[in-house]
């Protein structure tokens, strides 16, 4: 919403103060001022002259050398301009003044033109004569401005006046961001209420008085409201023996302000009205409507209709329509019909002030695919009491500007006006709530700027009608808090409380970023949306269980539809991102939901569980990416061996370079290198490792519980295993065994050898271990450790392992 | 025998200041010192010195010994420092050849703030919890006094998946379970995703992070509300920040505001940062509705609360100066690197 600040003051005409204190107080009251521009911000000494003489320049066709008269002094100023003849009132910038813009309209300088005396083909000039838009504006808002050449002002505007003042440019444009709450701040009573709240100062309304002309409304036109549910007021009055014409200056220029073009004395009065009052009117030619009947009821599906700007319109019977006693002529709230709509052979006009249901209004106008000024006020809800009061204001501008000959009375169809809403006074809570001391007088006298009337007999505030925001309690504290002011609530902090955490699953997040920061990988996040594509890419079968994605109804596109199943999209996309802008070396996780549904279509909240994804190209290989798995886990405090079963099955992955990763006996996660066909499909080139991990299922088996298990004291004694191996037996087979037959006396293992190659059969590896035994409670004696070891020889031999010899 | 003992240890100690390598000195300590040594020679001569002359020769021979050891240790000594400093001579490098940096990954922008963030309110005694991301209606809006037809419905340009559920479009649905699952007093956090359905550009992205803020507990004050985000403010962007409230609407709060901040940029004189204001817009909050409280079974005139909401990214992007939210979701490591 932008408004001139003469405009507000038309209405508060004590006000007084800068545009900064305006901002800043309007703003702290909560009405907030988005930013402001004085319009004389960039004029300087510019005055009316009266061109006395004019004649041709010396030595230059197209320039004329004119004697202009500015009152107290008399210059000689060069022009080019086309237009002016000698008697003409212009504006003339002197010496040292400034002007906003160049004649040609372009874009205006930041800190405008200053204008010196000078010689223009040797013949001296004084100053310079101004276009309109030299002042900053345009033909859209100074109509009467030539299309070409200085701006000529009226016979009558006395010289060396100050033309910025008689331009009306001694202004500011305010805009506001008004809250959706506020509908009566769409307009500028509603602003002009707020400013001489804010400010102390006494609200004057504009004084509306209809004199009319002594027919009776009803002789002329009759309404009927079907749906009242849609519409429940609709006020109409007639205006006879239309006369076209432009609209006073004064009300061009606050529409101007308001950045609408002045149209005509009719178009501009509802503009008017509709700025002023935040009322949408309509006009309807009164001739056009059948029967001098207005029906106001829901259209019928199907039917089709063609609005004033000429398109057909498709309706369905959730859009209210204005019809006569032969069909619709309007679009409720949203649109007038060609058929009725004004033109320049009119004589009698039908005046619409309505209130329609903002809701059905915002919907309509949204499957039209037809937002309109009018429509935007009204699907914020507008206030029916209003209508009355609109209309009767446009009725009397009708008068004031001689726009044509009103009709006495108002055909007023309506549903019962709901009454006053009231609410009871509780000052003590509403200091208790706000932490504040604030006195009743106090809270009396902003409830008396608001136009809230208190009764003491029944201690009820009764809200006036324009404040449908205000429905109880809270917003009776907040009316308070804000013109007592915010900024002098006091600053405390709540008592009592406990000792504040983090819930143990965030916890082990941020011990999971630590872990995987600490392993090398830089956290990425990727969006939760993706598109069904990417099973595709992923290889997935098209029965897999990861393709019952939940869909979105209303996505950004396709590639933003669906919730996804499985997080390596998000991983591999941002890999690639890396990879094609030459990073080297990359290693991103991320933490983040994957959303599986129970059922679908979904009824209920799906499982939301947290995947831990790791991916990296470049230094390492599988056994890098395990080591992140077991150094994670470990980190998280994980006190069992994990296992690893390459039976994982997963189709993005390379089928003999994957493997589920087992805890307990649960599968916990994957990983495996990317198949190269994703890695294609991802535009990769170079091997790609990734790891998921499901959170879900490593939070149980997380501790922070860490015991000492003391230093050893006794010697460990040591037996290296040397071995041929069938190929097929997996190392983790034998770890298996080493783990379960060496007992408690067996500290640790570890591999240290593997060979396959031409010292061995083809069906054959070798393998050797170094096993590392202790006793914590002794010395460990041989036949201990040859029992052992004894016991571990029977069980690889049931692998068909021979030691080698 | 004590011009024999004289003649030694001159002898000695000619040696040993001689004695270039530790080796030399080695044996002058057993040519002299030694079993076979010159003085243990003497020390076994003394039996035949007469007994009233013994104490005295001994002593005579134990000093030698003690100065020939004393001089041996300092010259051993000396040596060796000389040997250390001709190998740290040889071993002087170039300190200024590059580092060999162990290779640690970055956190994300957005998880450091929200640490910053948790972190203060954690200190204020705030539990950090989370809420489901794909929510029902009734939690996104309906008990957020936010009825079928309230325009901020449309405003908030929410993703549906079907009628009842939908991407929640602001973490404020988490108050309400909170409120539900707890009963006052209450105090928590709640970080988390959020949708809407704008276009993605430099300053918006449909899906981005709110922190969300509860307080519900008796004779909780708007001046609470204040005090607690004037410490936020403070913790988060220096001890200087000054806050200003500015009356606003939500739904589910009032009253309602939303909280300026002095720029931290230039300290609320005004600069391209600020748009030349001094201040930027931070947060969005209220008192609880006590609508709200009602639909959750809170009496609201036993209860009072206090609720805010801020957007994590608008956070990170102001204190790391990032001039484009693009950057946080493409994961590019030169990016995230700076952080």
């Amino acid at each position: 919403m932008n408004t001139a600040l003469s405009w507000i003051k038309a209405y508060v005409p004590e006000l007084e103060c800068t545009d900064q204190e305006y901002t800043d107080a309007m703003t702290l009251t909560g009405t907030k001022v988005e930013g402001f521009e004085r319009l004389d911000k960039n004029l300087k000494d510019i005055y009316v002259g009266k061109i006395l003489s004019i004649e041709k320049h010396p030595d230059a066709d197209k320039l004329i050398v004119c004697q202009v008269d500015l009152g107290d002094k008399q210059l000689q100023i060069v022009t080019g301009a086309p237009n002016v003849k000698v008697g003409d009132k212009v504006p003339v910038v002197i010496d040292g003044g400034k002007v906003a813009g160049g004649h040609d309209g372009g874009p205006l300088p930041e800190d405008g033109i200053e204008i010196k005396n000078g010689k223009l083909r040797g013949v001296e000039s004084f100053g310079m004569m101004c276009s309109i838009e030299e002042l900053g504006s345009d033909r859209n808002f100074y109509p009467e401005a030539p299309e070409y050449g200085i701006y000529i002002f009226p016979e009558d505007t006395p010289v060396g006046a100050d033309a910025i003042e008689v331009l009306g440019l001694h202004d500011t444009v305010f805009e506001y961001e008004i809250t959706s709450n506020r509908v009566d701040c769409y307009s500028v009573l509603g602003i002009a209420r707020e400013a001489a709240a804010t400010f102390k100062k006494p609200f004057v309304p504009p004084v509306v008085n209809v004199k009319g002309n002594g027919e009776d409304v009803n002789n002329y036109v009759s309404i009927e409201i079907e749906d009242k549910d849609l519409c429940p007021r609709y006020c109409g009055r007639v205006v006879k023996n239309i006369k076209f014409g432009p609209s006073p200056e004064w009300m061009q220029r606050r529409l101007a302000k308001s950045g609408i073009r002045p149209i005509n004395n009719l178009v501009d009065i509802t503009n008017y009205v509709m700025e002023e009052y935040g009322q949408p009117m309509h006009a309807f030619d009164l001739s056009t409507i059948h029967g001098g009947k207005i029906i106001v009821k829901r259209a019928e599906d199907g039917a089709r209709f063609v609005t004033l700007d000429g398109q057909e319109r498709t309706l369905d019977k959730d859009i209210l329509m204005i019809n006569d006693a032969e069909g619709p002529v309007a679009i409720a709230g949203i649109m007038g019909g060609e058929n009725s709509m004004i033109t320049e052979n009119v004589t009698t006009v039908l005046f619409e002030s309505a209130a329609f249901n903002g809701a059905n209004i915002r919907k309509s106008a949204k499957r039209l695919g037809l937002r309109t000024d009018a429509s935007g006020k009204f699907e914020k809800g507008v206030d029916p009491r209003n209508a009355l009061d609109a209309i009767n204001r446009a009725c009397a501008l009708v008068e004031e500007l001689g726009c044509g000959e009103v009709v006495d009375g108002v055909v007023d169809a309506k549903a019962p006006l709901k009454e006053l809403r009231t609410i009871p006074f509780e000052p003590e809570r509403i200091n208790a709530m706000l932490g504040t001391d604030v006195s009743v007088d106090e809270m009396m006298t902003i409830f008396d700027r608001l136009e809230l009337k208190y009764d003491k007999e029944t201690n009820l505030l009764t809200i006036p009608s324009f404040r449908q925001d205000l429905e109880g309690f809270c917003d009776i504290a907040e009316e308070v808090a804000r013109f007592y002011g915010y900024d002098k609530i006091p600053v405390t902090l709540p008592a009592g409380g406990n000792a504040g955490g983090l819930s143990y699953k965030l916890r082990i997040e941020q011990k999971c970023r630590d872990i995987a920061e600490y392993c090398g990988f830089s956290q990425g996040m990727t969006y939760s949306f993706e598109s069904p594509k990417v099973f595709d890419k992923l290889l997935l079968a098209a029965d897999a269980t990861e393709r019952n994605a939940i869909t979105i109804s209303n996505p950004l596109g396709e590639d933003f539809s669906i919730m996804r199943t499985l997080p390596l999209n998000g991983m591999l996309t941002s890999l690639s991102t890396n990879f094609n802008r030459r990073n080297k070396n990359v290693r991103l996780y991320e933490l983040a939901n994957i959303y599986i549904p129970k059922e679908l279509p979904l009824v209920d909240y799906p499982d939301e569980r947290m995947q831990l994804t790791f991916g990296f190209y470049g230094d390492g290989d599988f056994f890098t990416m395990k080591g992140v798995v077991e150094t994670l886990l470990s980190g998280l405090g994980a006190k069992k061996r994990e296992e690893y079963d390459p039976a994982s099955g997963k189709p993005f992955l390379h089928p003999g370079r994957q493997a589920n990763i087992i805890y307990d006996g649960e599968v916990i996660g994957y990983l495996g290198e990317v198949h190269p066909a994703v890695c294609d499909n991802y535009d990769i080139k170079t091997r790609v490792y990734v790891a998921v991990l499901d959170m879900p299922k490593i939070l149980p088996v997380t501790s922070y519980d860490r015991k000492f298990e003391g230093i050893a004291k006794f010697p460990a004694v040591t037996r290296d295993i040397s071995m041929v191996v069938p190929r097929t037996v997996l190392a983790g087979q034998i770890e298996k065994i080493l783990s379960q037959r060496g007992g408690k006396i067996l500290e640790k293992f570890e591999l240290f050898d593997i060979y396959e190659g031409e010292q061995i059969d083809k069906d054959h590896k070798s393998m050797a271990y170094a096993l590392s035994f202790r006793d914590k409670t002794k010395t460990l004696q041989d036949e201990d450790v040859n029992a052992a070891m004894k016991k571990i020889m029977n069980g690889l031999e049931s692998l068909g392992i021979e030691l080698r010899k | 025998m004590q011009e024999q003992l004289n003649e030694i240890k001159a002898k000695a100690l000619s040696l040993i200041s001689a004695g270039d390598t530790p080796e030399k000195l080695n044996e002058i300590k057993v040519s002299i010192l030694g079993k076979k040594g010159e003085l243990t020679a003497i020390m076994k001569s003394l039996k035949d010195v007469a007994p009233e002359e013994r104490p005295k020769v001994g002593q005579m021979i134990n000093d030698a010994r003690a100065e020939i050891e004393k001089n041996l240790e300092e010259a051993t000594a000396r040596l060796q420092a000389q040997l250390r400093d001709a190998k740290l001579k040889a071993e002087v490098i170039d300190v200024t050849l590059p580092s060999k940096k162990p290779v640690i990954g970055h956190r994300h922008p957005n998880s450091i703030a929200l640490e910053e963030v948790e972190r203060i309110f954690i200190g204020l005694g705030y539990e950090v919890c989370e809420g489901p991301e794909i929510e029902k209606d009734y939690y996104n809006f309906e008990a957020l006094n936010i009825p079928a037809d309230h325009p901020a419905k449309d405003e908030q340009d929410t993703f549906y998946i079907n009628a009842d559920m939908l991407l929640r479009t602001q973490t404020s649905s988490t108050q309400i379970h909170a409120m539900e699952n707890d009963k006052p007093p209450i105090r928590i956090l709640a970080p988390g995703r959020v949708f809407r359905a704008d276009e993605v550009d430099a300053t918006h992205s449909p899906s981005f992070h709110q922190i969300e803020g509860l307080v519900v507990d008796k004779n909780i004050t708007f001046a609470d509300l204040k005090g607690t985000l004037a410490e936020f403010a403070k913790e988060l962007f220096g001890e200087d920040t000054k806050v200003k409230f500015r009356p606003h609407h939500f739904p589910f709060t009032e009253p309602s505001a939303e909280m300026d901040v002095s720029c931290f940029k230039c300290g609320g004189k005004g600069c391209r940062f600020c748009k030349g204001s001094g201040w930027i817009e931070i947060l969005g909050c209220g008192m609880v509705h006590p609508r709200v409280l009602e639909k959750c079974d809170i009496d609201p005139k036993e209860y009072t609360g206090f609720a805010f909401g801020v957007g994590l990214e608008r956070i990170a992007l102001l204190k790391y100066e990032i001039d484009d939210m693009r950057l946080l979701y493409e994961n590019d490591v030169r990016f995230l690197n700076q952080f």
